[in-house]
């Protein structure tokens, strides 16, 4: 379980989020949607530790992280993996390095024996495994978004995952893969999760919650089903570009229907609806 | 009154400098007696300092060596002492030249280098990476670079202390001093406590110049812009630093020996 209760945060005097309350319960999926620079990736570094709020607390198993020691914090952060933004791989390490970090870590540089589990990461995140000996730089961004995807996974084997905006950059065959991902992992490991995107059809694909920032403020906090009925100038216009393409999408669907065409003809059967 | 508000500013800002690189240091320090200890980054950190600095070192130190004997070998020729160049030679190159010059040479090079990887690592969030997997960033890239230095800044010393002193050797033998005279009064005075003068320095160095560039790097703000200013501070203060932390070497080393 993960909350954060009333926590400010701000960088030299500005402030980035401001009485940010929210959770997350175990086993379940939250996303963070909300415009650029909304202080949506600040909230994935406060629970990693590596910033500190000003104000409120944040628990995490029920634990009040707010003021625990480095080692404190080392057992806390071993139980999360995160993939972060710009993917953050370690650019001197090859592939396998890298997916292979926190295994290499604790069993002292032993390659050979974790290059089965490097592989299995890499597959599923839909990697060939013989890119194992590339350098991060002689891959495209996306893959090597995928590769940021199989390391947090590889890691420890975390019962929280943090997932910054794991889709961006991806085309749509290997982001549908990373959000079925996710959602399987909730679904067979059962997975506690927050993922950030900016993609509104992502998000409600594998939210079980969601929660809008607002230039640092929560403006709303609930289920999907609870957001479209939900009506605010901001949220309005921020799902405008989702529901218009909806309706464009329904409307196409419906008039294809009425003409006696289905959306997708198969020429073998024959243009049966 | 802009004038020196901005001269107070720039002063206040140094201070905080001076106090956040000391508290860099003593988490260097806590982190380099406590595990885990990665040995093969320090390996591949040495490799790179040794191997990589020495051939400018060596041919830095040669034509440094030439152009301070060339110089000596003529006052010397004048007062009618030029069977005295071994001498003057070992005890400038050693105590004083071959330190400093090794120093800048390496700094130079492994300054901006440091600097520039981990202002990098900086700004694309592997920095932050290495804590979210449970890593001390300190011990994993601080401590072998220092330690690597530590090694590596007192052998290319040794390394162009020779190569200088050789290099005078070679004027001498053009001023038609014999090459056995000359290296009588190296060895004369390749004493102990000379080779104690210079020898502290390039550990100091060493330990200066890591730590400077680490911190500048750990610390290095703004993306590819902010590394390269951190890069170009990192470098100027790693120079600087070398000839100040020389001068208190020298006059504290002095005065322990009681000269
Ligand atoms: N190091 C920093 N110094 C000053 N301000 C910062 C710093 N990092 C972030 N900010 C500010 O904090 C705010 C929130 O940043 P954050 O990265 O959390 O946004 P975000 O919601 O993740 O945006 P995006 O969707 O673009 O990734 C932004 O307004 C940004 O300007
Ligand atoms: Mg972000």
């Amino acid at each position: 379980m993960i909350e954060f209760r009333h926590v400010d945060f701000s960088i030299d005097g500005n402030a980035i989020l401001r009485d940010v309350s929210f959770s997350v319960a175990r086993g379940r999926t939250t996303v963070i949607l909300g415009p650029s620079g909304s202080g949506k990736s600040t909230i994935l570094r406060l629970l990693l530790g590596l910033y500190h709020p000003d104000a409120g607390s944040i628990f995490v198993d029920g634990v009040d992280v707010t003021h625990i020691n480095a080692s404190r914090w080392r057992e806390i952060r071993s139980r999360m993996g995160m993939v972060f933004q710009q993917g953050a791989l370690f650019d001197s390490m090859t592939v396998g390095e890298n997916v292979g970090y926190a295994l290499l870590e604790a069993n002292g540089d032993d390659e050979v024996e974790v290059a089965p589990a490097v592989r299995h990461y890499l597959e599923l995140v839909g990697l060939d495994p013989y890119l194992i000996d590339r350098m991060p730089d002689q891959l495209s961004g996306g893959m090597q978004r995928r590769v940021a995807i199989a390391r947090a996974l590889a890691a420890r084997d975390p019962m929280i995952l943090l997932y910054d905006e794991p889709t961006t950059g991806l085309d749509p065959q290997s982001a549908e893969r990373i959000t079925d991902l996710i959602v399987q992992l909730r679904d067979q490991q059962g997975k506690t999760a927050i993922m950030v995107t900016h993609d509104i059809p992502d998000a409600f694909k594998v939210a079980d919650a969601m929660t809008i920032l607002e230039q640092g403020r929560v403006v709303f906090e609930g289920s999907p089903d609870a957001l479209i009925s939900v009506s605010t100038p901001f949220i309005n216009q921020f799902l405008a570009p989702f529901r218009t393409a909806m309706g464009a999408a329904s409307r196409r669907f419906e008039a294809a229907t009425r003409r006696g065409a289905p959306p997708r003809t198969d020429p073998q059967r024959g243009g049966t609806p | 009154m802009p004038v020196i508000r901005a001269i107070l500013e720039r002063f206040r800002s140094v201070v905080e400098g001076v106090q956040d690189l000391t508290l860099f240091t003593v988490e260097t320090l806590r982190a380099l007696f406590s595990r885990p200890f990665y040995l093969r980054e320090t390996i591949h950190q040495l490799h790179f300092a040794a191997i990589g600095s020495l051939l400018i070192v060596l041919v830095s130190a040669l034509v440094a060596g030439q152009a301070l004997a060339i110089q000596l070998v003529r006052e010397l020729a004048n007062s009618g002492v030029k069977g005295q160049l071994g001498h003057f030679m070992v005890i400038s190159v050693v105590r004083a030249l071959g330190p400093v010059l090794v120093g800048m040479v390496v700094a130079s090079r492994m300054s901006a280098g440091i600097t520039a990887e981990i202002g990098a690592m900086r700004s694309s969030d592997q920095l932050d990476a290495l804590v979210a997997f449970g890593t001390d960033p300190i011990r994993r890239l601080v401590v072998p670079r220092v330690i690597a230095l530590v090694i590596a800044l007192p052998a290319l010393t040794i390394l162009g202390d020779a190569l200088a002193v050789i290099g005078g050797g070679w004027v001498g033998l053009q001023y038609h001093l014999p090459i056995e005279s000359y290296y009588a009064g190296v060895f004369k005075f390749l004493t102990p406590k000379n080779l104690l003068v210079g020898m502290i320095k390039p550990f100091a160095f060493a330990v200066l110049i890591a730590i400077v560039a680490c911190w500048k790097g750990f610390r290095s703000e703004g993306g590819a812009k902010g590394v390269g200013v951190s890069t170009t501070q990192s470098v100027v203060i790693a120079s600087v630093g070398i000839l100040v932390t020389d001068g208190i070497c020298t006059r504290l080393i002095f005065r322990l020996l009681g000269w």
